[in-house]
């Protein structure tokens, strides 16, 4: 299926940077590589320079500086419309003065295809997208899904190698949302295109993508794979961007064989697994995943850690409890545990022994 | 004087007739006296407005709105009602407009001024009374201006100087109306002076006229304001050019531009005061009382101060004197000074009250072609 | 709201049917706005459509000659117009009397303008004759047959006999038969003749100028438009500025600013000279004709068509073109294919405006369009100032009305009014 030739990157951003203003970099030295075939999201809040980098690739920016190679050619002076790169935009940018059709058969009248060439591909990507009767109606009367679908076909009826989606579902509802990220990984899958996918969403990006980067301030903070991401966080941004997390500031007090000794602020010790922390006395945020918490102590390995807690609010959502807790002074601290036939329901007031294997509690920057 | 650029203002009668409507009534001591702006109407406000407040404590407001004057009296009439109090016309819309019961009927010994030596007004005014409801004020003419720098060693002392491309090489300007270009292309195709409107009340009269201008059609810039020529003349854009002799005047000797007066057959026009009918009792007495005062010899006399138009009394012309600013004696820049009047040609106002609207179609049809 | 079953009529809870009492509730919503836009429609009412019928009712009315020659109106209805004879002596008597009823009115005058419209020389005609006829004792002095033709030998013409006769009805095809060059005789609508044949070349011409000066803003106007709807928006205002400049002077300064530049001495052909592309004798003739209108209008109407090309073009996003591009078209294609069909409808309106404005333009062409370049209006404007033929104004002014319907209709045939937009 998935044809990966990591040998040779598909898609080659080296060193690349870009200024609007000639004082700030919206994008600082961006090295990235995209083998053939990938499903790859730019993921980050607004404003971390993931569009720009999208529009860099796709043609409409140039770089400051720093090389974009596709196929290991450079395609710093290639205009937009000979990058051969299909795209999808936020809006769907369907032409509204033309019909599903036209809108589909534009591509392939620009490259000069036969008549029946064209038809026959643009029925082809209609049905791809199961869009066939829809072949006559005008954008404005189709519903916002339907568009989605249209514009999609629109950007694969060309047959590129690589396709470009800037936030695709962001207009959709979360039901339509949630199967058109299904159907666009099969899709892609299906036809062994690569994609460059941006969204601020991060289901989005860890339920469609291969490898996700992770942008924050104009640089890639982690390139991973969706588990590796939400699992090991290298740093304390993408801790607190990818899911949910629990913070505990404290101090560094010993660091020896993969494992930390962290003086938490209240004054409780705790062993930590160090990510990016490296110096004795160094101050570190320690991330913990709420469902990565153990209320049974019996369930801890021998020797680990514990800390007293403080029950706050404990909110029934049916599969899952979600439990608030006051630890080492943080009052936000989360809970989350399985609807299990042996859990107990805990009452606010209650004092509890918490805790978690070593592995799951990652020393990270401050 | 036809200054159709205020007529932007007035192009719909109909707008007129409401906007008329919202006019209001006048205070006690205001009176609205319409003429034609620019140059004639500050000789008219030195002459005659100023003093007239002066002495009265009267409030004169102007409008400029003389060249539709006649278009506006008869939507207002319409309207029923009048907001102008004394209008200053041509001669031959003030026939119009008393034909049309539309201008008061004005006895002129009894209502206005007679000369200081005793004259009675009617003979003091003699021929200029050209219509029962018309005062006569001023003697204009529209007569030739040309380039003196242009026309080489010898000036053109003809008006049939126009029609002579040859020896006169360059643009020239016409009014784009057949009143006086009809005359004078007849007139310089050797018909008669005395004979011209005769010939042309035929149809091969008509069609001579026109094939005499259709030998200097391309040489000519065709106005419709009083104020193109003068403009056309200073910026050389023409090399010679009709327009009103006060215009002239200005540009000689108040801008000195490098030009001169033909005089030769300069058409003779008057212009001069009517009084709407059906104005109030008490309007209708401060108007004629501002009459009696503006037309009386001395004031006409004063006109000619500020600008070169003749007195239309007989007896205001001993009185002329010198040019107010420039100190230049008034008396030769007159149309009706002796040396000038020889020379000139008189319009005849029937004629043109018939044949107008014909010959007019005739001649923007051939202006087309 | 109870349903009473047995009848099928909803009724409010207070026994009313429902639908009475809804009526009865909007109405008063109706009430509301009516009397909010009150007074703008009294405006409208006052301000424009009562002018609009006035001009219709006038551009066919004709009742002077009918009630200022009431008798021989009547009488002249048994003469054969067409045989050649004169009409018998109660004519002549009954004319006799109205032209001495008139001429105590005051009103012989206008009666005989109007007819001088359609025959020159009845104006003085009229005028010598009144003058006599106040004098006569209509029961002794006859015959008038006699008497008239004495006045004035024009009492002696058939013609006009045939004048006066034709012109006679109190509803009249003459204004608008005069205003498509043609008019109205005893045997029916006939051509003028060719030498006074002006206004339907006046009405061609300014069609085919409006047209040029509606096309000349849209090249000058599209490239501007886009350039507001594209710049940043620092720039973009100040260019809007730019472009709305022309409205704060007066029309007239633009107007004559154009003059000082096309004329032949003027600023263009200086320059020109100057620069050795044309010969001092050579200067170009750029004003006083068509060119001087066009030039001065396409200025004086750019923001007309700039302003709604800009407001349709703010609205399609920049993602279109990316799109056009990133699927495979050049700049070009982007821009023909997918960016300038939508900007369509800006072009519409702009034009539609531009066209309609420029129709009726009067005193641009009167200053700079010399003979060549002067509009209907002008003519109109003629005849409403100084002829005073306020019918044939009138009949021209309907006309003009009417064209610019048919195209608007023509328009919305082709390209769909809904197609226009102003913005949004």
């Amino acid at each position: 299926m998935v044809e990966k030739n990591n040998s040779s990157a598909f898609v080659k951003f080296d060193r690349v940077q870009k200024s609007y203003d000639g004082e700030t970099l919206v994008v600082k030295d961006l090295n990235l590589e995209v083998p053939k075939g990938e499903f790859l999201t730019m993921l980050g809040p607004s404003g971390s320079g993931k569009t720009t980098c999208l529009m860099m690739l796709a043609g409409f920016e140039t770089a400051t500086h720093g090389d974009i190679m596709l196929n290991g050619i450079s395609i710093n002076n290639i205009p937009p419309h000979k990058r051969g790169i299909g795209m999808v935009f936020q809006n769907y940018a369907l032409f509204p003065h033309m019909s599903v059709a036209e809108n589909l058969s534009f591509p392939l009248e620009v490259r000069k295809l036969d008549k029946v060439t064209r038809e026959e591909k643009v029925n082809r990507a209609l049905d791809m997208v199961e869009m066939g009767e829809f072949k006559g109606r005008r954008p404005a009367q189709l519903s916002g899904g339907q568009q989605q679908r249209i514009a999609l076909a629109r950007a694969l009826v060309f047959e590129p190698e690589l396709v470009l989606m800037d936030e695709p579902l962001g207009a959709l509802d979360k039901q339509l949302r949630e199967k058109m990220q299904f159907e666009i990984t099969e899709l892609a899958h299906r036809l062994g295109i690569t994609v460059v996918y941006v969204t601020h969403d991060q289901t989005e990006a860890l339920t469609m993508s291969d490898r996700v980067a992770v942008f924050n301030d104009g640089r890639i903070q982690q390139l991973a794979t969706p588990d590796q991401l939400y699992e090991e966080p290298e740093n304390s941004f993408v801790a607190q961007f990818i899911g949910e997390n629990n913070t505990l500031n404290g101090t560094i007090s010993d660091l020896k064989n993969d494992v930390a000794t962290v003086k938490l602020d209240s004054g409780d010790i705790i062993d930590c697994k160090p990510v990016n922390v490296s110096t004795i006395g160094e101050r570190t945020q320690v991330s913990i995943r709420p469902e990565r918490v153990e209320l049974n102590k019996k369930r801890l390995p021998p020797g680990s850690h514990t800390l007293t807690a403080e029950v706050l609010e404990f909110i029934y959502m049916g599969d899952v409890f979600r439990t608030r807790l006051r630890v080492a002074g943080n009052e936000d601290f989360i809970v989350k545990t399985r609807n299990s036939s042996d859990q107990v329901r805990l009452n606010p007031g209650e004092k509890i022994e918490i805790g978690w294997s070593t592995s799951c509690c990652r020393a990270l920057d401050a | 004087m036809k200054n159709f650029t205020k007529t932007i203002l007035t192009t719909a009668s109909a707008a007129l007739i409401s906007g008329a409507a919202f006019a209001g009534s006048h205070m006690a001591m205001e009176m609205t006296i319409v003429s034609w702006g620019g140059a004639y109407s500050k000789s008219q406000l030195k002459a005659y407005h100023e003093p007239y407040s002066a002495k009265t404590g009267v409030t004169i407001l102007n409008d400029d709105s003389s060249s539709t004057a006649v278009a506006q009296l008869r939507a207002m009439n319409e309207a029923k009602n009048i907001t102008w109090d004394v209008v200053d016309v041509e001669a031959a819309p003030a026939m119009q407009l008393c034909d049309e019961g539309l201008a008061m009927e004005i006895d002129p010994d009894t209502m206005l001024a007679a000369a200081p030596d005793g004259t009675p007004a009617s003979e003091d005014f003699g021929d200029m009374l050209v219509s029962p409801c018309f005062i006569p004020q001023i003697v204009y003419s529209t007569t030739f201006g040309y380039r003196t720098d242009l026309v080489g060693d010898t000036p053109p002392t003809s008006v049939c100087a126009v029609f002579d491309t040859k020896t006169y090489p360059g643009k020239r300007s016409l009014f784009s109306v057949p009143i006086n270009q009809m005359e004078w292309a007849l007139l310089c195709d050797g018909v008669d002076k005395a004979d011209i409107y005769d010939v042309l009340e035929t149809e091969e009269g008509q069609d001579q006229a026109l094939a005499k201008l259709d030998t200097i059609k391309d040489d000519v810039i065709w106005v419709s304001s009083g104020s193109d020529t003068p403009q056309l003349l200073a910026d050389g854009e023409v090399i010679m050019g009709a327009t009103y002799n006060g215009r002239l005047f200005s540009l000689i000797e108040e801008q000195k531009q490098p030009v001169a007066m033909i005089w030769d057959g300069q058409v003779m026009d008057l212009d001069g005061w009517i009084i709407p009918a059906g104005l109030s009792p008490e309007r209708q007495a401060r108007a004629l009382d501002y009459i009696m005062f503006a037309t009386d010899t001395q004031r006409l006399a004063d006109q000619a101060k500020y600008i070169s138009y003749g007195p239309a009394r007989a007896s205001s012309a001993p009185l002329v004197g010198k040019h107010a600013d420039l100190g230049i004696d008034m008396g030769p820049h007159m149309p009706t000074a002796p040396e000038n009047l020889s020379r000139a040609f008189l319009m005849n106002y029937d004629f043109w009250a018939d044949y107008r609207d014909d010959l007019d179609a005739k001649f923007q049809a051939w202006l087309a072609k | 709201m109870v349903s009473n079953s047995s009848t099928n009529v909803l009724l409010s809870a207070d026994g009313t049917p429902l639908k009475k009492s809804l009526n009865r509730s909007l109405r008063q919503q109706k009430m509301r706005a009516l009397l909010l836009i009150a007074p703008l429609l009294i405006f409208i009412l006052v301000a424009f459509i009562m002018p609009i019928v006035s001009m219709l009712s006038r551009s066919v009315e004709n009742d002077l000659v009918g009630q200022t020659l009431p008798l021989t109106v009547q009488s002249i209805q048994s003469w054969d117009a067409l045989s050649g004879e004169l009409p018998d002596e109660p004519v002549y008597r009954a004319f006799a009397q109205d032209i001495q009823n008139a001429a105590k009115a005051k009103v012989h005058t206008k009666v005989g303008l109007r007819l001088n419209y359609e025959k020159s020389g009845i104006a003085s005609l009229f005028k010598k004759t009144a003058r006599k006829a106040k004098k006569w004792d209509i029961e002794n002095d006859g015959p008038f047959k006699e008497k008239l033709t004495k006045v004035h030998k024009g009492w002696g013409e058939v013609e006009v006999w045939q004048t006066i006769k034709t012109h006679s009805p109190t509803y009249t095809s003459g204004y608008f038969l005069n205003a498509v060059d043609m008019r109205k005789t005893v045997q029916g609508a006939e051509w003028q003749p060719e030498d006074k044949t002006i206004l339907i070349k006046l009405f061609q011409r300014t069609l085919v100028m409006s047209l040029i000066i509606t096309f000349s803003c849209i090249i000058l106007g599209y490239p501007v438009a886009w350039l507001l709807a594209n710049l940043p928006m620092r720039q973009a205002n100040l260019l809007m500025i730019l472009v709305l400049l022309p409205f704060w002077t007066s029309l007239l300064v633009r107007t004559s600013a154009w003059k000082v530049m096309l004329q032949q001495q003027g600023v263009i052909n200086d320059v020109l000279v100057q620069l050795s592309l044309i010969s001092n004798e050579g200067r170009l003739i750029m004003i006083n004709n068509e060119i001087g209108t066009i030039v001065a209008m396409t200025h004086i109407l750019l923001p007309f068509m700039i302003l709604p090309m800009y407001s349709v073009m703010q609205t399609i996003p920049p993602s279109y073109l990316r799109a056009a591009k990133s699927l495979g078209a050049t700049n070009w294609t982007a821009f023909w294919r997918v960016y300038f069909p939508q900007s369509v409808p800006g072009i519409g309106a702009g034009s539609i405006l531009v066209f309609i404005l420029a129709i009726g333009y009067y005193i641009t062409p009167e200053i700079v369009g010399g003979t060549k370049g002067v509009f209907i209006s002008n003519r109109i404007a003629y005849h409403i100032l100084k002829s005073l033929n306020w019918g044939l104004a009138a009949a021209l002014g309907t006309i003009l009305l009417v064209a610019v319907l048919i195209l608007y209709w023509t328009y919305d045939k082709i390209v769909g009014i809904d197609n226009v937009k102003l913005g949004g």
